[in-house]
């Protein structure tokens, strides 16, 4: 059920852990739309930077950061890569081979790739292991005012997600009781992943009438156990991820660096 | 909203109801006259499909508009139409698994509430008054995936009670239940009625479990109406035998059991030495597992809840690999075959040993009961008339003749259970492993079942069944291997009784 406890000891939790969910979510999509629009490596350092400190106060412990983000450490360099040999040429060729030029153009491309993933990834992840399944639904539906139906149907739909997870290990081992996994392991996959959706079918149905069992769905007006607060902490997450962005802006801006994509 | 006292018990009133789901030919429930007094306990009986759990999710509401089904007559709960009447009724349903809503056992007992409109400031102390009340005593931020099956009824239960309903409905709320946890949920809910004096409608097919808390029964006729309503002991006197027939168990109806002779001497098929196993080697489920399965005899495999009884099985059935220890086909078992199951192709598998998992719907393959049944004998690479011979003689004996064209996830409860060990059978494999086969199942399906394996064993087939049930493990064991909980005395934990 790892997708509905959040990454975090308790004790340590305390500092990100409190703040509203949706501030985070505010906070990230502000950064990642910011750092988007131009492909330069001030912009991406200058965020980064910034977000390394911000982390020491996010209560995260180091070998949590490094285990959640290791996909983005992979991921950046792996798409750096990619840039360096086959992005835009422009420049001092210093290698070809094939469709292959590594330019001067190419390198400052794969830098500034590198590090955007990073600077929008990382943020993303830190905010995002602190997130607490029910405490985003409650956001959503009371600071967000988005739909109880949509928010809490989602959020009970997850929960089944850890079921699923046990379904398929017992599909798989009743596919070799019967006699019938010797053959081509693609073609098993698909029937199981048929059987899957089948069980997964029944199982939404009969959580949806225990839900309706308990009201869900009555008239008038539905309350929230949990009160789901947009405050002081939350807005000072979101004022710190618009200082990032116009920090990284302005300072690329400054230095020239900036090249607006859309532009 | 409807002018109602919380918690005030509701009275109950049909006139002439029924329903039939939309798509259906027959009537799932017709002509129901029935008033249920304020604060009066039923015990609701019938045979399989004679609409009683209709009748409770109509009471509770959940039944659905004109495009799930039509309506005849009325519904009432305290005199008002029961459908749109939220939170007047509480339902608890049968599998655990599906009635667990949230991730904390606070916030999932709060959601009723919440759906409700209850202030905020009202909500939490109704949570922990229900909570107090079915007697489950976990903090409010306990995972929900944490808890035990009779746990998980019981907060199904708190989640309907902090609702305040007048109605109490449970549908078969410990079908799914070990012994332990039918006692658990038994004294919550006697607690509770006793607390909030709320009407209360039961449906169970073991009549024993809510005997003594019931104060009137009510039997529904399988053809419409009700059949027979009255109090407990005069309604079981006189239609006991017409109710054990319909697969309700009536206290003082014995099965009819088959007799089995102990005649040791099949050649030993399986033997485990110190075992131990796992789904993972860092969670090993039970450990110094010693024990030989004969051909011809029944073994039973007991023990409380995570005694690793279901991952025993599924190790000597060759299907997950041993964390340490030896599983050693003997050369009866493997003819020809490595001594290890765990390596084993699926086909060299499936004509030794045969599993039959605890949720019959894991093992379905195909699109009717016919074609299921099929596979098996297909697998191996019989011929076409060999594997129709199987196939029929198989549909008869298990009475799923009638029902060959049928989709196996449609059939009942009973009939799936039946059509799992028939697929099995049908490769006819010399041993055959069990995970709680009678779980749930009625009187009916229960005796076949047991009559069945007697009839197995007594040919030759070493039967190994893991097993919460007292009178299965009675009726059908030679020998009884009891696994101890992990966590409590180690160094004994696990030992063989002869049973007979």
């Amino acid at each position: 059920m790892t997708l509905l406890a959040p990454a975090v000891a308790p004790g340590r939790a305390a500092g990100m852990r409190r703040v509203n969910p949706v501030a985070k979510l505010a906070a990230s999509l502000l950064l990642a739309g910011v750092l988007v629009l131009s492909i330069d490596w001030v912009s991406a350092a200058v965020a980064l930077a910034c977000e390394s400190v911000l982390f020491l106060f996010a209560g995260v412990s180091l070998r949590t950061l490094v285990l959640r983000t290791v996909p983005i450490w992979l991921a950046a360099p792996a798409a750096g890569v990619t840039t360096l040999l086959y992005g835009q040429a422009s420049g001092q060729e210093y290698w070809a081979f094939g469709l292959i030029h590594v330019t001067d153009g190419s390198i400052a491309l794969a830098v500034a790739t590198a590090l955007r993933i990073l600077a929008i990834g990382l943020p993303a992840v830190v905010l995002f292991i602190t997130v607490d399944p029910t405490d985003l639904a409650d956001g959503l539906g009371q600071v967000l005012r988005l739909p109880a139906r949509f928010v809490l149907g989602g959020l009970a739909g997850l929960r089944l997600v850890g079921l699923f997870l046990e379904d398929w290990r017992a599909l798989e081992l009743a596919r070799r009781a019967r006699g019938v996994a010797d053959g081509s392991r693609l073609r098993r996959f698909a029937g199981q992943a048929f059987a899957l959706l089948v069980l997964s079918i029944r199982r939404g149905s009969k959580l949806a009438t225990a839900m309706e069992a308990r009201g869900f769905g009555a008239p008038g007006e539905r309350t929230w156990a949990r009160p789901s607060a947009f405050g002081a902490r939350e807005w000072a997450l979101v004022a710190a991820g618009v200082l990032v962005a116009v920090l990284a802006t302005t300072v690329s801006v400054l230095t020239g660096s900036w090249n607006f994509v859309l532009g | 909203m409807l002018a109602r006292t919380p918690g005030a018990p509701a009275s109950v009133d049909a006139h002439g109801w029924g329903w039939r789901y939309a798509g259906r030919r027959a009537w799932a429930v017709s002509d129901l006259d029935l008033r249920l007094e304020p604060g009066e306990r039923v015990l609701l009986l019938g045979a399989s499909g004679a609409g009683k759990s209709t009748v409770l999710q109509a009471l509770a509401g959940v039944q659905g508009g004109a495009e799930e089904g039509e309506e005849t007559g009325t519904l009432l709960v305290d005199g008002v139409d029961a459908r749109g009447r939220h939170g007047a009724a509480g339902l608890v349903l049968q599998d655990p698994d599906s009635q667990v809503i949230l991730a904390r056992v606070g916030d999932d007992v709060a959601f009723g509430c919440e759906n409700l409109g209850v202030p905020r400031e009202l909500i939490w102390p109704r949570v922990t008054h229900a909570l107090a009340m079915v007697g489950l005593d976990v903090p409010l931020s306990h995972p929900t995936s944490a808890l035990s099956g009779g746990q998980k009824q019981r907060l199904a239960l708190a989640g309907v009670l902090a609702m305040q309903p007048g109605l109490l409905l449970l549908d078969e709320p410990t079908a799914n239940l070990d012994p332990d946890g039918v006692r658990e949920v038994r004294a919550s809910v006697a607690r509770v009625l006793d607390e909030t004096g709320a009407t209360f409608v039961v449906i169970e097919h073991r009549v024993a479990v809510w005997q003594d808390l019931v104060d009137r029964v009510v039997v529904l006729a399988p053809g419409g109406g009700v059949l027979a309503d009255g109090r407990p002991d005069d309604v079981l006197s006189t239609h006991g035998a017409f109710l054990a027939g319909q697969g309700v168990w009536v206290p003082g109806a014995a099965p009819r059991l088959p007799a089995r002779t102990a005649d040791a001497g099949g050649p030993a098929l399986l033997r485990a030495e110190a075992l131990t196993v796992g789904r993972s080697r860092s969670a090993p489920a039970q450990s110094g597992v010693d024990v030989t399965v004969d051909a011809g005899e029944v073994l039973a495999v007991t023990g409380p809840n995570g005694a690793g009884k279901s991952t025993l099985a599924l190790t000597l059935g060759g299907l997950l690999p041993p964390l340490a220890g030896v599983v050693r086909a003997e050369p009866a078992l493997a003819q020809g075959a490595s001594p290890q199951p765990i390596r084993w192709t699926s086909k060299q598998l499936l004509g030794r040993i045969g599993t039959v998992f605890q949720d019959p719907e894991h093992q379905f393959l195909t699109g009717t009961v016919r074609e299921e049944l099929a596979v098996g004998p297909r697998a191996l690479g019989l011929a076409a008339a060999e594997v129709s011979e199987r196939v029929d003689a198989l549909l008869a004996r298990l009475r799923l003749d009638t029902l060959a064209a049928a989709n196996p996830f449609t059939l009942s409860g009973g009939e799936k259970r039946r059509l799992s060990v028939a697929t099995v059978l049908a490769a006819r494999p010399p041993l055959l492993l069990l995970d709680e086969p009678t779980f749930g199942q009625d009187f009916g399906t229960w005796q076949e079942i047991v009559a069945l394996l007697s009839e197995l064993a007594a040919n030759g087939t070493g039967i190994v069944a893991v097993s919460h049930d007292a009178d299965f493990v009675g009726a059908l064991a030679d020998r009884e291997y009891a696994l101890r909980g992990m966590h409590q005395d180690q160094d004994h934990g696990t030992g063989l009784r002869v049973q007979r």
